[in-house]
């Protein structure tokens, strides 16, 4: 049997008139990895914020571990470990120090949390920079050392807000596996990101979630599932084409069960109901003289789920984090 | 037990990290020392020590502790590091406490080179060393609170220094640090009884001189009483603005 070791219900976040988070309920099973999805502004941090006990409930009730926690967060704050969007910790500090204030702040005993610090800093693969000061540490290695200070009182939960944002390829993929590993060793992780990849990746259970309401909560592979009532074909082009409007015209006129729309200067994305055959489309586009170079089949990705329910385009909700 | 670990750890850190590092132990040193610098050459090598003595040593624990934790909580605040302090399963009260302590202790320290001096070296009379050392705590803890309230209403670390700055400058005259509050104009006075720090120094002269200008034990339970307002008033607003 399933065991939710967070449950809401009815969560409202209101400042004055304006409400950002809009009675959502949601629950998280012990051992899974549940993900808040949205773009900016949707609620995610305000979501997160409500349930470590940095942001006061306006209504609605926090279970966790079935027990009715909304008045009283701080009794979770000992079973939960919270990584914050940013690296927030005592830069004058040395990797192992920092971690080892954490662990005292949770009460943990002078040998415990040397001991557990030093098994982290293993882990986390920081041996070598555990005595040199956070602040000269690398963002990458800023981020896994906050995430290492997250665990060192062995939460049940670990809260993570926008964990791979603003860090190299490398060291995100590192944190990716780290989450796994974790969650593979019993860790039940609560995760908000905007990277929809590393969702699908990493997460059993997503929830979408738009200007603070909760659009869609289900698993990766029904959501997945859920758009793949489309077949998308995605042309590329042997040249940039200029007049891609009047090429897009032309093509939607003599496929009418077809939408065609350009992608980019070269791509052509063709959306049909029905499996698409390939060939009447090579053959109209080779007597206007446009060559195909590349014709690949789309496979449905929780990015389609995501634009399909929301209406937000990724790319959109990309730059607009990236500016922030 | 568990919240016993974590408040001396929070302690522990920031007089590591914070009081004592060099130019902060400097400051308590220098700063004092060169008031007392001042003073000396001002009136040319005679004046009377105990009448200056109380001002300096007020002087020293108020410019100490004011800024120093006001502006260590807004830096901590900024780097968003001391939400790490809010998320711990920690009384917020406690938290504070721990907070606030290591202030307390720098102020107490930053008295010490006054006190010494003075009495080491201008041979000054302390009439009841006992209430000298209650009323230096005492005006630690009070400016430390002052501190502590003006980090609730500061968001970046130059305005927890301006505003640290607004309160601490209209205080050494309004005090009676150094210039009596019979002295002051009359419309005037009425503000300095407003002040809690009136009332430490007050405590420290009468250590000194016996000769102060309220009752003794007015002055001790009007300095708690500001203490204890000044503690809830700034736990309030920081329930109410920093977890919102």
């Amino acid at each position: 049997m399933k065991v939710n070791i967070i449950e809401a219900k009815n969560l409202t976040k209101k400042y004055g008139d304006f409400t950002a988070v809009d009675t959502i309920s949601f629950r998280v099973e012990k051992g899974e990895v549940f993900g808040l999805l949205g773009p900016n502004g949707a609620g995610k941090t305000t979501t997160i914020n409500m349930l470590i006990g940095m942001a006061k409930i306006s209504s609605g009730k926090v279970y966790y571990n079935g027990v009715d926690l909304t008045r009283s967060i701080k009794k979770a704050q000992e079973i939960i470990g919270v990584v914050a969007d940013e690296s927030n910790l005592y830069d004058e500090m040395s990797g192992f120090d920092n971690l080892c204030f954490c662990g005292s702040l949770y009460g943990l005993t002078k040998k415990e949390r040397e001991n557990k610090a030093k098994k982290l800093l293993n882990t986390f693969q920081l041996n070598e920079a555990a005595n040199k000061k956070f602040k000269a540490y690398s963002k990458g290695m800023k981020r896994k050392l906050t995430i290492a200070a997250a665990l060192i009182h062995h939460p049940q939960i670990l809260f993570l807000d926008e964990p791979t944002s603003g860090i190299d390829v490398a060291s995100a993929r590192q944190i990716r596996d780290l989450i796994k590993k974790l969650n593979e060793k019993g860790t039940t992780v609560f995760l908000t990101t905007h990277y929809i990849e590393e969702a699908e990746r990493l997460c059993d259970r997503i929830a979408f979630l738009n200007r603070g309401k909760i659009i869609k909560i289900d698993s990766v592979n029904n959501l997945i599932n859920e758009s793949k009532d489309e077949h998308i074909i995605e042309v590329v082009l042997d040249e940039n084409f200029s007049d891609k409007a009047q090429l897009s015209a032309k093509l939607n006129e003599k496929f009418t069960y077809l939408n065609c729309q350009f992608k980019n200067d070269k791509t052509i994305k063709i959306i049909s109901i029905k499996p698409i055959d390939i060939s009447p489309i090579v053959q109209f586009l080779s007597l206007q003289n446009i060559f195909i170079i590349e014709a690949r089949l789309h496979r449905p990705s929780l990015e389609d789920a995501f634009v399909k329910l929301t209406g937000i385009e990724i790319d959109l909700m990309k730059k607009d984090k990236e500016k922030k | 037990m568990k919240q016993n670990i974590a408040f001396w750890n929070i302690l522990l850190k920031d007089m590591k990290n914070y009081y004592l590092k060099p130019p902060n132990i400097s400051w308590g040193i220098i700063f004092p020392f060169a008031w007392m610098l001042m003073m000396f050459v001002k009136t040319k090598t005679a004046f009377h020590i105990e009448e200056v003595f109380s001002g300096i040593v007020a002087m020293s624990i108020l410019f100490g502790t004011t800024s120093m934790l006001s502006v260590t909580i807004t830096f901590e605040r900024k780097s968003r590091s001391f939400e790490r302090l809010l998320l711990a399963p920690l009384r917020i009260e406690l938290l504070i406490v721990a907070k606030i302590t290591g202030a307390i202790l720098f102020g107490i320290f930053n008295s010490i080179i006054p006190v010494l001096f003075s009495v080491l070296y201008f041979k000054a009379m302390v009439t009841n060393w006992t209430m000298l050392v209650i009323g230096i705590i005492l005006l630690s803890i009070i400016s430390t609170l002052l501190g502590l309230f003006i980090s609730v209403s500061a968001k970046e670390v130059f305005e927890a220094q301006t505003y640290s700055n607004f309160f601490r400058f209209p205080m050494i005259f309004l005090c009676g640090l150094f210039i009596p509050i019979a002295a002051l104009p009359v419309f005037i006075q009425p503000f300095s009884y407003l002040l809690p720090v009136t009332y430490g120094v007050d405590i420290l002269k009468y250590s000194i001189t016996g000769d102060n200008s309220l009752s003794i034990v007015l002055d001790l339970a009007l300095v708690l009483m500001f203490c204890f307002i000044l503690f809830y008033t700034s736990l309030f607003f920081i329930k109410k603005k920093w977890i919102i």
